[in-house]
């Protein structure tokens, strides 16, 4: 098993695809962390003194700019788990990966460890590039960036912990849908399109909004317990978000039905 | 002393859906010499390497490394040395590191992955991405995963497939080598041609069956005579009865059986013949007659 896991991680090091991915999100979340920052640091004095405009306490203001590494960049380790692979299924590589390890269960599970893992990795990443944008824009802009904050910290876990599992049901996805194209385009489809529209709209009446809490996307923000999607209150109304533990469990019972569906349907068939 | 491991095919059946890709195919592959396995495109080959590695399931029947099947194999790359298609490869890793990934996996000592670039004649772009490659490097690529674990068995569908004729010496040169090493090798190829100089012993397919075991030598002074009768399918069934091997072209019935047999089945079946006459094929001709008509003949 060791040495399938060490096998794993070397698949996903040796080629571009990580850092590439990495690079992109550390622009993407950077790029939105200074924003936010900019915005409420600039604009919330005017912002509070007027009727009917969004509220936002001054300590929420630096949880919704760190928190934008889950918020908008969770998008980034679901993929690389979902391309660690649906690409060795259009490239055939797992004929060599399986006759290296004829135990496919035990290759997926690696998968699924390697990809927590590295999940983790691009969680810590995306909190360095939103704490270095971010924070220094805060206080330049009068704000507190609550480094010092133990609640800064734990949400900083909380953060990481939402990345490892997101790339675990990445993993899950793309033992489901084996077709990379395919498996990108549900990915894209449904954590850009239909999700943000099913809570939206979800969270319009009191019943739906008890079941909307349990999309994927808000579990993962439950877990981390900061937004910048719900933060103004948008939605939910009297019902309340998950716990940030029942968030967390949510992630992981997605990725693990994924997985062991993937496993059941597509992972064992004939490799042809 | 190396271990000496057969292969063994028993009963292998694999149909998919409606489709009878593999029917019923039974033999074995002794160590110390080369065997090839041939037959046209679609005839099977493909699928029954595959169940041999585990990585298709036999509808029925077994196929084992001296009665060991693949995925109970303890050191499975360090037992069998595969090379299947020349595109299992993700372009953007180099030749190094794809061949690392896989002696982690399967426990086999890092410097090994140097030792079959160098044996391979690919060291020099080891370095380089896959996807670059052209499909003789990657035919060598595909040679170098296979000796990786330095094993006592060799599996390599059409391997010669893209190799300029310096690399089909090369190849055939080393097939023979590993062979006289005492390991086990087995070679598919559509083409006789392509493996005539290096097989000692030959496993014919056609449309999943077995039409042909045996050497070279034999099949080569395989009688073969093309008779013809008025009633020609009364002679058909008079062929087919006595078991021979019967296929129909426009000028007769090929049969594989000396003239003086097939003139003595149709006496007895009161069949009069319009036409009896022995053949003197070369081994091509065996070849294709074997394999029957329209079945990707120089595909």
């Amino acid at each position: 098993m060791i040495a399938t896991l060490r096998a794993e991680l070397g698949k996903l090091l040796t080629t571009r695809l990580w850092w590439v991915l990495a690079l992109i999100m550390i622009g993407y979340v950077g790029f939105t962390a200074g924003l936010l920052a900019g915005l409420f640091g600039a604009l919330g004095d005017q912002l509070g003194g007027q009727a009917g405009a969004p509220q936002l306490p001054p300590e929420a203001i630096a949880p919704v700019v760190y928190s934008t590494v889950t918020a908008v960049g969770y998008v980034f380790p679901l993929i690389l788990g979902t391309l660690a692979i649906t690409s060795e299924v259009r490239y055939q590589t797992l004929t060599p990966t399986f006759l290296a390890q004829p135990k496919r269960g035990r290759v997926l599970a690696a998968k699924l460890m390697v990809l927590a893992a590295a999940g983790a990795v691009f969680g810590v990443i995306g909190l360095v590039a939103a704490m270095g944008l971010g924070a220094p824009i805060l206080t330049a802009t009068g704000t507190d960036a609550a480094l010092d904050a133990s609640d800064t910290w734990a949400l900083a876990g909380r953060i990481v912990l939402a990345m490892a599992l997101w790339a675990v049901v990445g993993v899950g996805v793309g033992s489901l849908i084996p077709n990379q194209i395919a498996a990108i385009v549900v990915v894209l489809a449904f954590t850009q399109f239909v999700e943000p529209i099913l809570r939206f709209g979800t969270s319009i009446w009191e019943w739906t909004a008890s079941v909307g809490r349990f999309l994927p996307g808000a579990a993962s923000d439950a877990l981390v317990g900061s937004s910048v999607f719900t933060a103004f209150g948008i939605g939910g109304g009297s019902v309340e978000m998950l716990e940030w533990w029942q968030g967390g469990l949510v992630l992981l019972a997605l990725a693990v039905v994924v997985a062991i569906a993937g496993y059941l349907t597509s992972w064992r068939r004939d490799i042809t | 002393m190396r271990t000496r491991t057969n292969i063994e095919f028993r009963n292998l059946t694999k149909n998919f859906g409606a489709v009878h890709a593999v029917s019923d195919v039974s033999f074995t592959v002794e160590p110390g010499r080369v065997t090839g396995f041939l037959g046209p495109n679609g005839a099977g080959k493909t699928t029954s390497l595959r169940m041999l590695l585990g990585l298709v399931r036999p509808t029925s029947g077994t196929a084992t490394f001296g009665g060991i099947e693949y995925r109970n194999l303890e050191r499975p790359l360090a037992t069998v040395g595969t090379a299947l298609e020349a595109s299992s490869f993700n372009p953007g890793r180099t030749a190094r590191n794809h061949l690392a990934v896989y002696a982690i996996a399967a426990g086999i000592a890092r410097k090994r992955v140097g030792e079959v670039l160098e044996l391979t004649g690919i060291a020099e772009a080891a370095d380089r991405r896959v996807g670059g490659y052209s499909l003789g490097m990657r035919q060598r690529l595909g040679l170098a995963f296979a000796l990786l674990g330095d094993p006592e068995v060799l599996v390599l569908d059409e391997p010669i497939n893209g190799l300029d004729p310096e690399g089909i010496r090369w190849i055939r040169g080393l097939l023979q080598q590993l062979a006289a090493e005492g390991r086990t090798v087995l070679v598919s190829s559509h083409l006789l041609s392509e493996v005539q100089q290096t097989v000692e012993r030959v496993v014919i397919v056609s449309h999943g069956r077995i039409v042909y075991e045996g050497t070279l030598d034999a099949l080569e002074s395989a009688a073969t005579a093309i008779v013809d009768a008025p009633d020609r399918d009364a002679l058909r069934t008079a062929l087919e009865a006595a078991q021979l091997v019967v296929t129909e072209t426009d000028a007769g019935l090929v049969v594989s059986a000396a003239s003086a047999d097939i003139g003595a089945i149709a006496q007895r079946a009161g069949v009069p013949l319009s036409l009896l006459h022995a053949q003197r094929a070369g081994l091509e001709d065996v070849f294709l007659q074997l394999v029957g008509p329209g079945t990707g003949v120089g595909a």
